[in-house]
């Protein structure tokens, strides 16, 4: 390992990326995820850490990160767990208090977002000092592996009949959002972002709401403190192992999320 | 200014114009074509705006990119991790 490392570029420019992974019930998931980071980071020689905040995962997630800290050691992997199931929003607040770097990677853990693509983050980041740089499937090659045609068009249909499941990442609340909000990003759900460490403690500070809305709610608020923002496609390929942790009170949470957003921003 | 307040100052402009010229409140005496055409106005803007709405929602519904090679590549980097993770000592 040590032999390779010395034929990867070696960039000094000070900037440290804290990429965050808020876990649970990824057991399979994470070292696969925590493999790519590794071999992306390694390949593209910036400086990073990863930050595991597991919230009490009966599946042992936990266990298997304690091992992933043995072999990649304990300057590369962070473990900040709690106790319990306490959300995604606060996840990386607590995640975030603990980065060192300067900048911090927000990424799920479930690889449904790529670790290939933080380096063109980084690169978009760079060419135009942007606050934060999102990912999204909306754009350019940007796009969804594992969607079929039933779901698109479920989803499809929310305009219209509000009553389908995970309909947040969908094209018709996604063109919803667009209208009522004109946020000047494309993808307000994608939760794949690089923000400079001060921007995100200071939309952070701002956002009030919990769990998916807080995506959306970030990248508004982003546009109304004008803070700038730069956007690269992601391909997106749905979660291969274990369960999505979303259920139906999904549609609930996102209108009324919709709507606070609607009348506070 | 939240989004709230500019779309209801946005609609209440229009709204405001569309009886501007409906009903004829300033006594411009325009003709009576301009009052037949603007009155039925906001059902058209509605209908519109449905009939857009439903061509933007359908065709990026219809262009929406099937990332078919991300998911193969994908596969075969689970495979090669899991391999190597193996070698490294990882008990799954
Ligand atoms: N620490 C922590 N992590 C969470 C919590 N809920 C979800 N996560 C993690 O957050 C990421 C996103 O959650 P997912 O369940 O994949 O949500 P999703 O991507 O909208 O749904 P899928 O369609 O299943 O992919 C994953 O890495 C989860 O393990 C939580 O309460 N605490
Ligand atoms: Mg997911």
């Amino acid at each position: 390992m040590a032999s390779r490392k010395t034929s990867y570029p070696n960039r000094d420019g000070g900037d440290k990326y804290s990429v965050l992974l808020p876990t649970y019930n990824e057991r399979e998931n994470l070292p696969l995820i925590v493999w790519l980071l590794v071999k992306y980071f390694g390949e593209s020689g910036y400086n990073y850490e990863i930050i595991v905040i597991d919230d009490g995962s009966p599946d042992g997630t936990l266990e298997v990160a304690e091992q992933l800290q043995k072999i990649y050691g304990e300057d590369k992997i962070l473990l900040r767990p709690r106790a319990k199931k306490l959300g995604l929003g606060t996840a990386y607040i607590h995640g975030m208090k603990h980065a060192t770097g300067n900048f911090i990677i927000i990424m799920d853990a479930d690889l449904s977002h790529h670790p290939k693509f933080i380096p063109e983050f980084i690169e978009k980041q760079k060419e135009g000092d942007y606050d934060l740089v999102s990912g999204t499937r909306y754009r350019g090659n940007g796009g969804v592996y594992g969607w079929d045609l039933r779901r698109k068009l479920i989803r499809f249909h929310f305009l219209f009949f509000p009553l389908s499941p995970s309909l947040i990442n969908s094209r018709g609340a996604n063109f919803l959002t667009q209208v009522l909000l004109r946020p000047g990003a494309s993808d307000l759900t994608g939760s794949f972002r690089l923000y400079k460490k001060k921007v995100l403690e200071s939309l952070v500070e701002r956002c009030v709401s919990k769990g998916y809305v807080f995506q959306m709610e970030m990248i508004v608020r982003a546009r109304q403190l004008n803070y700038t923002v730069g956007e690269v496609p992601i391909s997106f390929v749905d979660r291969v192992y274990g369960e999505s942790k979303l259920g139906g009170n999904e549609i609930v949470s996102f209108v009324k999320g919709l709507l606070t957003l609607f009348a506070t921003t | 200014m939240t989004k709230l307040l500019e779309w209801l100052f946005g609609v209440s402009l229009v709204g405001a114009l569309w009886a501007l010229v409906t009903f004829d409140l300033l006594d411009l005496s325009l003709p009576q074509t301009y009052r037949e055409v603007a009155w039925p106005m906001p059902l058209y803007l509605l209908v519109s705006f449905g009939c857009y709405s439903l061509a933007t929602v359908g065709y990026r519904v219809a262009t929406f990119n099937d990332c078919e090679e991300a998911a193969i590549e994908l596969q075969e980097q689970i495979k090669e991790a899991k391999e190597d993770l193996r070698k490294k000592g990882l008990k799954m």
